[in-house]
């Protein structure tokens, strides 16, 4: 039986044949200029050339910004007019030590702990079981898939006004909940904001996460499904033994967007709240906002930021082990 | 699995990169302020308010300019979108692409574009500089001194703010409309109990709930002035809003978010003029500009903003809300850009102002400039009676972070009508007072 490894192998042997020097073009010689070229290039130079719009790309818009946001939170810096001079001296981690002893800091950073735990678990469940769901419908299959994503491609400005309309105190959420209504109600609760912010966030890429599982889903062999159906599984069984390992690979990519996502939190507690009520809606990126733009502290943006990165990178790490582990 | 996490690493890296890199600044060697150049004519850009009457007096006002200075052709456009003119302002002097002359800088930014270096000293740029101000706008100009004690705005319009209320609600809800008792907080509040218990609309005043620093101009601060004879939210590097009359006032908005006769969400549409215009509230502060806001969705009146014990008109500060003209460092032709700044606002064109937005001129012959207009239009005579008695913010460093902190202790007591107003707000203040600035 032919393996992959086998054919890799022989592939990589038939591929060093090929770079073998040519008869008459110095062969049996060493050739160290083309070497120390080939070392530099590697074995696909075109590869480098393709690339490089691309790698371009990436250090314009985000390495060196982000090369400049580590920068200015080790220094004393504002925005100035271009060709005004001020000193910006390096102050070490006191802008973290700022930062850190900021207490709005902490309640962002709660707050966002808040909206993860409710909208990561609720992304994934609600997500598998629409694409499952979506998988096994016959009839009215576009229409569906459009309607899911329809959200997503909305912009939220749009959808916000009509989800504070559906929440407000005179809303149809609490016509119809009744005497059952919150009180303050829900945009003026710092108990349940952050919860409907969150199941917001979860309806609004809802759309995105469902095609990213059908797709997984469509590429799960029917055969395997057969086999267990004759093997005497029943439904229940199939989705656990045959359906969850199969999207597992798409169920740690969903939780490692949701997460990034999650440190991206803005334009929603913004147009409802401005980060209220009492800081109960306050995320890190709003209060990166509020410190660099409106008060004009970039530095200690810069260091929330950093921070930010730092949580997210820990947890999107945590979350792939976590998934990627073998069962 | 060690390029997979370097592949989760660079993914997460994105989650800041973005919003760092909105915005750079780069160095070089013109020194701060103005530049040191000769000054210069020809042609040049500015920036006007989006509010649809100042779009159509500045077109006005630029045609007859191009029409006679060809050489010196002023391109004039509304201020680009954003989430306020400040953060847009703020972004262009970063970016060095600042127009020479935006007619709707707010006094309270302009010791951070002066930090910037983003506006031009005209006390010292300018040989007529302090004398044309001055002269135009008297003892109002100093309040809109730098430390530095120059100036780097021109004064150009008030627009005192005054309680409209919605008369069709006040008749419905068994109160007189056209004279109605709103003198003090107790009238107020008992007004509010029978609109609220009418169920002629849904809230007695709604200004705008959301947490951002700037909406302090539209509950608070207005109520202060006028309950505190005109103090400003900071002095003398204080805050101010523990007094005795800041705390009346603190109780009197507790009290009408506690009630329910004032909503702490956000509004679903423009969170300003909206509840009002749309006769979800039955009350709402004000410019003068509210008029052509309001004209044809509902029939409203105005009074003098209520205080704790009643204050005759003539005696009630109120909050200036002014926008000034500010000359910007990017622009190359600073010569042009004064004259025109000077040309807007000659006598006819702070008529045509007035006529066309009824919005006041800053200047210390406003009354006599206005007389055929208020004879002609008798309902802005209580926004001319209050132009002397209306106060602007403070211009002090950092005021944005200091209103913030204010913002936030009026989400957490204020607008959730409950929670100790002293111990919040005496905490506020030693925040606010251990602000730099």
């Amino acid at each position: 039986m032919t393996t992959l490894r086998d054919t890799e192998s022989r592939s990589g042997e038939r591929g060093a044949q090929d770079s073998a020097p040519l008869p008459g073009r110095g062969a049996g010689k060493p050739a160290p200029r083309g070497r120390r070229l080939q070392r530099l290039l590697g074995e696909h130079p075109l590869g480098l050339l393709l690339s490089t719009p691309y790698t371009a790309f990436v250090v314009i818009v985000f390495l060196i910004p982000f090369g400049f946001g580590v920068w200015m939170a080790f220094h004393d810096f504002f925005f100035t007019a271009p060709g005004v001079q001020v000193p910006h001296p390096f102050v070490g981690l006191d802008n973290f030590r700022q930062v850190l002893a900021d207490p709005a800091v902490h309640q962002a950073f709660k707050n966002l702990l808040i909206f993860l735990v409710i909208n990561v678990p609720l992304t994934v469940a609600l997500a598998l079981v629409l694409a499952v769901g979506l998988d096994s419908v016959v009839h009215w299959k576009g229409f569906f898939r459009v309607s899911y994503y329809v959200p997503y491609v909305t912009a939220s400005v749009a959808t916000l006004a009509v989800w504070i309309y559906m929440f407000n105190g005179n809303g149809v959420v609490n016509r119809l909940l009744g005497d059952l209504a919150p009180d303050p109600t829900w945009l003026a609760n710092s108990g349940l904001i952050m919860p409907l912010i969150a199941v917001y966030v979860t309806w609004k890429n809802l759309g995105f996460y469902v095609l990213l599982y059908l797709a997984a889903l469509q590429a799960v062999p029917k055969e395997l499904h057969e086999a267990a159906e004759m093997d005497g599984a029943g439904a229940w069984r199939r989705f656990r033994s045959v359906t969850l390992p199969a999207v597992r690979p798409v169920t740690s990519l969903v939780i490692l967007l949701s997460i990034i996502m999650t440190g991206q939190i803005f334009t929603e507690p913004y147009l409802l709240t401005g980060g209220g009520p009492n800081g109960a809606s306050m995320t890190p990126a709003l209060l990166m906002y509020q410190k660099g733009i409106q008060q004009g502290q970039p530095d200690i943006a810069a260091a929330i930021g950093l921070i930010l990165v730092l949580a997210v990178m820990i947890l999107s790490l945590v979350s792939r082990r976590l998934t990627e582990r073998k069962g | 699995m060690m390029r997979k996490a370097r592949m989760t690493a660079l993914a997460a890296l994105s989650v800041a990169v973005l919003p760092l890199a909105a915005c750079g600044s780069g160095g070089s060697d013109e020194g701060t302020g103005d530049g040191s150049g000769e000054l210069t004519s020809g042609p040049i850009d500015i920036w006007y308010s989006t509010n649809e009457q100042e779009i159509a007096w500045g077109d006005q006002v630029v045609e007859a300019w191009n029409t006679d200075h060809p050489d010196e052709e002023v391109t004039a456009q509304a201020i680009p979108a954003g989430s306020s003119s400040e953060d847009v302002i703020a972004a262009s002097i970063t970016a060095g692409n600042t127009p020479c002359l935006v007619f709707n800088t707010a006094p309270s930014a302009v010791p951070a574009f002066q930090k910037q270096g983003g506006l031009v000293d005209l006390s010292t740029t300018f040989e007529d500089g302090e004398e044309y101000v001055t002269g135009r706008s008297g003892d109002a100009a100093d309040g809109f001194r730098s430390a530095d004690g120059d100036l780097y705005q021109i004064p150009w319009k008030t627009n005192p703010f005054m309680l409209y209320y919605n008369k069709d609600v006040f008749e419905n809800a068994g109160l007189d409309p056209e004279s109605p008792k709103l003198e003090t907080y107790d009238d107020v509040l008992a007004a509010a109990k029978a609109i609220k218990d009418s169920g002629s609309a849904d809230f007695a005043i709604y200004p705008p709930a959301t947490a951002d620093y700037t909406n302090v101009n539209f509950d608070f601060y207005p109520f202060f002035l006028a309950n505190s004879d005109g103090t400003q939210l900071i002095e003398d590097g204080k805050s101010t809003f523990t007094s005795p009359e800041g705390m009346e006032t603190l109780e009197f908005w507790q009290t009408l978010y506690a009630e329910g006769y004032s909503s702490a969400e956000a509004y679903s549409g423009d969170m300003w003029a909206g509840p009002f215009a749309d006769g979800v509230a039955a009350m709402g502060v004000a410019g003068p500009w509210g008029k052509a806001q309001f004209d044809g969705k509902v029939e409203f009146g105005v009074v003098p903003l209520p205080t704790v014990d009643g204050k005759a008109a003539d005696a009630t500060s109120t909050f200036a809300d002014s926008k000034n003209i500010g000359l910007y460092t990017a622009c190359e032709n600073k010569q042009t850009a004064w004259d025109f700044a000077k040309f807007a606002t000659n006598d006819d064109n702070d008529l045509a102002l007035l006529e066309g937005t009824g919005q006041f001129p800053t200047r210390t012959d406003a009354s006599e400039l206005a007389a055929d207009f208020l004879a002609e239009n008798p309902f802005f005579e209580p926004f001319a009676a209050a132009v002397p008695l209306a106060v602007d913010v403070p211009t002090v460093d950092g005021l944005a972070e200091k209103m913030q902190v204010f913002r936030d202790a009026w989400s957490g007591t204020v607008q959730s009508g409950s929670g100790d107003l002293n111990s919040t707000f005496d905490q506020a203040a030693t925040t606010v007072d251990g602000l730099s600035g």
